[in-house]
This record gives structure tokens, C-alpha cells and sequence, in this order.
């Protein structure tokens, strides 16, 4: 014991370990920074987290478009906690992009983004942007069928850039089309090019928490003033500040080791994303979707007005980035206080409602045809004529059953047709089949007359369930 | 003297910067380079056999799969690409792009209903491609078709991006 303590004591006069961080860990920090202000720092233990399972992965994987996909299935089954590992990765990235948006939106509602602390938030608007590109290019790497389909819709969605938009889908997809290049890419990104940017932002974002201090919780009334804050802090501190170790960092540890349990339990419990079907981008029998942090964008796409969506795609996430950029420069100083501010609480309760919203309907995606319905029964169609039979029968072959429900069965694009005949006419039934509409395609040039007759015949016998 | 030193280490130092920077670009060319390797390479396109003429039905749009143009050997399964086939007339081929113009999904050709439907966002296409419903800005992309020995051949082509602003087809 005591040899140790004399080793230590050696190495710490040679290293000057204790002169580097004693400073740092007895900084003096408000008081009041509570439970409040453990979201960054858990979002850290998050990040850490995912480098080191990252790197244990990387071991294990093969950056190859030909490669990836056996390398996933024998680290889910073969390798010993080979699943687990993944499910650490998947659910830490999740608890990662989750904390990120906590951290965020704490920082913005106590107005800690303004002076002198702009510099703070701007990095950590790069980081929250590099936070989602690692999610993207995550979800990528397990390269199956949704994989491959991933790396297509980012090439897209870049390809609406103004002028270099094919160029910019070319990048994406490293090539004409999707092939050998394409997924050491998004390796490469993923494992070295955007963890190199955060290590460097997020030193950056640390160090500047030391330099202008944590930022006090704001009293209502109390005005930040540029000419006098930085006396003040430093007098508020010498006052009544606490040292960050162990008052204040006590409560990032114990959340921070929450966090990490939390990740835990569910990756044994859970268990990582199942690996989809092959990466095969001749195989057209899949259904592409994002993992759940990026599924309401998946949703917007759907839902944005036709005319505006290319633009949209594009001006949205521009918009949004510099209204992001620009926050701590329109609003500087003044009231902190987000009782006082009760735009920003406003927005933010618009904000989280709008994603909660786009994400449930994300889940539901009720604009996807849905493939594999089977014609309505005999029991649904009920005793009607042979015409309506018939009509019945076409109903799912021209695939007006994937997007209309009839008792219960088939698609939830349209609207439900249960009762149809209650609400239309013969003539009404049959214009709308003919004509279509935004999101119906125009059967006029389909069908022939006799078909069409039949479909309005059936449909003219839908009036509901009250028959039995 | 003493200043005269100075002058020739500021000097120096310099061209110590300057010699620094050309170096520091140089370097970077062959970078980049690697980065954007896939804009700069230019790949020649080649026609592919997808089957003899006989074998496609007039009236019927079948999925047919063939080779990249430059396919490696890490490729594996992305080295195919497919397209909807559609045999018109007697000599007459049609070759759509599997991808949504919407956001490139891969579209799925219902027989009955004679339409193309995206899984993704529900894009509809008519059977000549052209756009019938959904978010999609225009009709599907075409690739070149020729029959050549009787052999029916489609071109290589690159996935067709969507940009900005689209005429409506």
C-alpha cells in the first residue's frame, strides 16, 4: 500500500497530474446548478460509450459493400455478447441523439446560450448536426436491404441541392450507383471523419464551459447585462460558488451511471436492431425506413404539399440550421428566465409536439400501400349481386384495397370506404375513380367500362356494418 | 545588428510558413481526391443482355437484373442493378428505373392494377411511367433498351437523381 502511494506520488510530481486537474475539478460552480444540468455531461458518457463499443465492432466488422452483411450475422450470432455489443451501440445512440435534444432544449430555455456563452452553443449546434449524421450513417453501416435503401434516399435528398444536386448524390452513393465504393465511405465517415470533428468540437465545447463558467439558473428580472456579467459571475462565485468536484459533479455521475445502466438493461433485454434482408438492390420487395430518431423526417417527406416538398427538403434543414446559428447573436443578452420568455417555452412545446406528431404518424406511415393484402372475403362482401362480386374481387386487384379500408381490412392512405355508398352516389363513385385525385392515382385509363361498373357496384353495396 | 537578425529569422520563418503551406496543399490534393474519387472517375456505361427477345411477353412489364458497368470484386450483391422492363410491341422496349423520383425507393409494378407503387411515401406511376399520385415531382426514369442478335439489352446507367427543379414528365 504504501509502495503505491509512493509510486503515485512519484509519477504525480513527474506528470504533474493533480496541477492539470485540480484546477478544473475544484472550480468553484453556482450553487443552484442542480439536476438540471446533467444532460450534457450524460450526453458525454454517451459518446464515450459509443467509442468504445465502436471501436469493439470495428474489430469485428467488414467494411465491404460485399463483406458487411456476413460480418453482421456472425457478430449477432457467433461472436460471445456479440449482440449485446450491438445493442449497446444501437441503444446508446439512441440515448445519445434523446440526451442531445434534453441538453438543448434545458440550454435554451434557460437562455444559457447568450453572453458570453454564444460560443457554446454554436459548437454544440454542429455537434447536435454531426450527433444526427452519426445516427444517419450508423443505421447505414448495418448494411442490409434498409441499409443499401438508406445510402439511395440520402443520394436523393442531397440530389435536390440547387446546381450541384446530381454531383452531391453521386458523392453520396460513391458512384453512378451503389457498388463497391459505396460503403467503406460511410465507414470512413462513420469511424473516422465525424468522430475526429466531434473530439475536436466537443473539446473545444468543454473547454469553453471552463472558461466562462456554468451558466447560473436565471432568476426572473435579473437582466443580463454585457458590461457587467462577467464581474458579476466572477463575484456570485467567490461568494456562494461550489467546487465541481464533488458538489456539483456528483449528480452528473449518478445520472450519467443511470443513463448507462439504462442502455444496458435494455441491450440484453431488447437487444440490437435484427439484421434485415440482404443488401440487394435488385430486390424490390422491401420497405425502406429509417431507425425511429430520424422516422419523423421519413414522415414529413410523406406529408409535405407536392410542389414544395424538393424545395422544402432542402431549405427546411437550412432554415433551421442558421435560425440555429443565429440565436445567440439575435438575442444576446437581457432576460434568461423562461418564465419570462414564454415564446421559447411556446416553441418549444410546438417543436416537441410537431416531432411527437410526424413520429407517430412515422410509425403508422399510412401513406405505404399496403402489398400484402389478400382479396376481401366472401364474408365481407356479403350476398350481393355477381356484378358486385366481381367488383369486389377488382377492388383488390387494381389495388384500391391497399390504400382503402373496407371492414377492418386493407390500407389507411384513403379514405375508409366501409360505408362509401352513405356519403356518395353512383355518379360521385364512379368520377372519383376516374379522376383520381392528389393522392390517387386516375383509373379512367385502366379500366374498361365493364370494370368500371362493377367496382361502383360494389361499392354502391357498402353502407356500413349494420347488416350483421 | 542585432536587428538585422531578427529580420533574416522573420525571414526565414517565412518561407518556413510558405514552404509549409505549399507542402500542406500538396498533400491535400491526392486527399480530396480520394474524397471525391467518385465524382472525378469517369465510368464508361455498357450495354447488358437481359434475355432473348422471346422471352418477354408483348404487353408485360417484368423486373430484369444485370451488372453494374465496373463491377469490383468487393462489390457483392450492390454490383446488380435492376430495372422494370416493359416489352410494348413486337420490337418496341421500354426500360424503367426501379427508383422512386420521389426519394429513390424501389417502386414495385402491380400487374392488375397496371400501376407502379412506391412502398416508401406512396408514390404512384402509370404504366408508361408517368406520374399518377403521391409526392413524386415526375414520372419514372427511363434507360436506353436496344435489341441486338435478339438478345434484348439495357444500357448501364447511373441512379437517376432527382434535382431541385423537375420537369413534370
Amino acid at each position: 500500500m504504501k509502495r503505491i502511494k509512493q509510486f503515485w506520488e512519484w509519477l504525480d510530481d513527474r506528470a504533474g497530474i493533480s496541477d492539470a486537474i485540480n484546477p478544473l475539478a475544484k472550480h468553484l460552480v453556482p450553487k443552484d446548478a442542480k439536476w438540471f444540468y446533467v444532460f450534457g455531461s450524460a450526453t458525454l458518457f454517451c459518446f464515450l460509450l459509443q467509442v468504445i463499443t465502436g471501436v469493439a465492432l470495428a474489430l469485428l466488422y467488414q467494411p465491404t459493400t460485399a463483406d458487411a452483411y456476413a460480418s453482421l450475422q456472425y457478430i449477432s450470432t457467433e461472436v460471445p455478447l456479440g449482440s449485446i455489443l450491438r445493442g449497446i451501440h444501437y441503444f446508446g445512440a439512441s440515448a445519445m441523439i434523446i440526451l442531445v435534444g434534453i441538453h438543448m432544449i434545458r440550454v435554451y430555455l434557460m437562455a444559457a446560450f447568450k453572453y458570453p456563452r454564444e460560443m457554446s452553443w454554436i459548437t454544440g449546434v454542429i455537434l447536435l448536426l454531426m450527433t444526427v449524421a452519426m445516427g444517419f450513417t450508423g443505421q447505414l453501416l448495418r448494411f442490409d436491404a434498409k441499409g443499401i435503401w438508406s445510402v439511395v434516399v440520402g443520394a436523393e435528398q442531397a440530389g435536390r441541392l440547387p446546381f450541384v444536386g446530381t454531383l452531391a448524390g453521386k458523392f453520396f452513393l460513391g458512384g453512378d450507383t451503389l457498388g463497391g465504393a459505396t460503403l467503406s465511405r460511410f465507414f470512413a465517415f462513420h469511424v473516422f471523419l465525424i468522430p475526429a470533428i466531434i473530439f475536436a468540437l466537443l473539446g473545444f465545447h468543454i473547454y469553453l464551459v471552463f472558461r466562462n463558467g456554468i451558466s447560473e439558473p436565471p432568476k426572473g428580472g435579473r437582466l443580463l447585462k454585457r458590461d457587467t456579467y462577467k464581474q458579476w459571475y466572477e463575484n456570485m462565485l467567490k461568494k456562494e460558488g461550489v467546487p465541481f468536484w464533488p458538489n456539483a459533479a456528483w449528480r452528473d455521475m449518478a445520472f450519467g451511471l443511470l443513463v448507462v445502466l439504462i442502455i444496458l438493461v435494455l441491450a440484453t433485454v431488447v437487444g440490437p436492431p435484427e439484421i434485415g434482408k440482404p443488401p440487394d438492390p435488385t430486390d424490390i420487395d422491401t420497405n425502406p425506413r429509417p431507425d425511429w430518431y430520424l422516422l419523423w423526417i421519413f414522415a414529413m417527406f410523406a406529408l409535405i404539399p407536392r410542389s414544395l416538398e424538393s424545395y422544402a427538403i432542402v431549405i427546411l434543414p437550412v432554415i433551421a440550421g442558421i435560425v440555429l446559428i443565429m440565436l445567440p447573436v439575435w438575442f444576446n443578452t437581457g432576460e434568461r428566465s423562461a418564465l419570462r420568455r414564454p415564446w421559447s417555452i411556446g416553441i418549444v412545446l410546438t417543436l416537441v409536439t410537431m416531432i411527437g406528431v410526424f413520429w407517430h404518424i412515422g410509425v403508422k406511415s399510412p401513406w405505404s400501400p399496403r402489398f400484402d393484402t389478400q382479396p376481401l372475403s366472401a364474408e365481407i362482401v356479403g350476398k350481393v349481386s355477381q356484378e358486385a362480386k366481381n367488383g369486389a374481387k377488382l377492388f383488390h386487384d387494381k389495388a384500391c384495397l391497399y390504400c382503402h379500408k373496407i371492414s377492418d381490412y386493407g390500407g389507411i392512405r384513403g379514405p375508409d370506404l366501409t360505408d362509401v355508398a352513405n356519403r356518395l352516389n353512383n355518379d360521385q363513385i364512379t368520377l372519383k375513380i376516374v379522376n383520381g385525385g392528389d393522392i390517387m392515382p386516375a383509373y379512367g385509363g385502366t379500366l374498361s367500362k365493364q370494370e368500371l361498373e362493377q367496382l361502383v357496384s360494389f361499392l354502391e353495396t357498402r353502407k356500413g356494418d349494420t347488416s350483421e | 545588428m542585432d536587428m538585422n537578425e531578427v529580420t533574416r529569422r522573420k525571414f526565414i520563418v517565412r518561407i518556413l510558413w510558405a514552404f509549409g503551406a505549399i507542402l500542406g496543399v500538396l498533400t491535400m490534393i491526392p486527399v480530396v481526391g480520394a474524397l471525391f474519387a467518385p465524382l472525378l472517375q469517369k465510368t464508361p456505361q455498357a450495354w447488358r443482355s437481359v434475355g432473348e427477345i422471346d422471352k418477354f411477353e408483348v404487353g408485360k412489364t417484368v423486373l430484369v437484373k444485370y451488372q453494374n458497368a465496373l463491377p469490383k470484386s468487393w462489390s457483392g450483391l450492390s454490383s446488380e442493378s435492376a430495372s422494370w422492363l416493359q416489352r410494348k410491341s413486337e420490337n418496341e422496349f421500354v426500360a424503367f428505373a426501379i427508383n422512386c423520383t420521389h426519394l429513390g425507393c424501389p417502386v414495385r409494378w402491380v400487374a392488375d392494377a397496371e400501376l407502379f407503387m412506391c412502398p416508401c411515401h406512396g408514390g404512384v406511376y402509370n404504366k408508361d411511367g408517368s406520374y399518377a399520385a403521391g409526392p413524386p415531382p415526375r414520372g419514372l426514369y427511363k434507360y436506353p433498351v436496344r435489341i441486338r442478335n435478339n438478345q434484348v439489352e439495357i444500357q448501364t446507367s447511373p441512379v437517376p437523381i432527382t434535382n431541385l427543379v423537375e420537369k413534370e414528365v
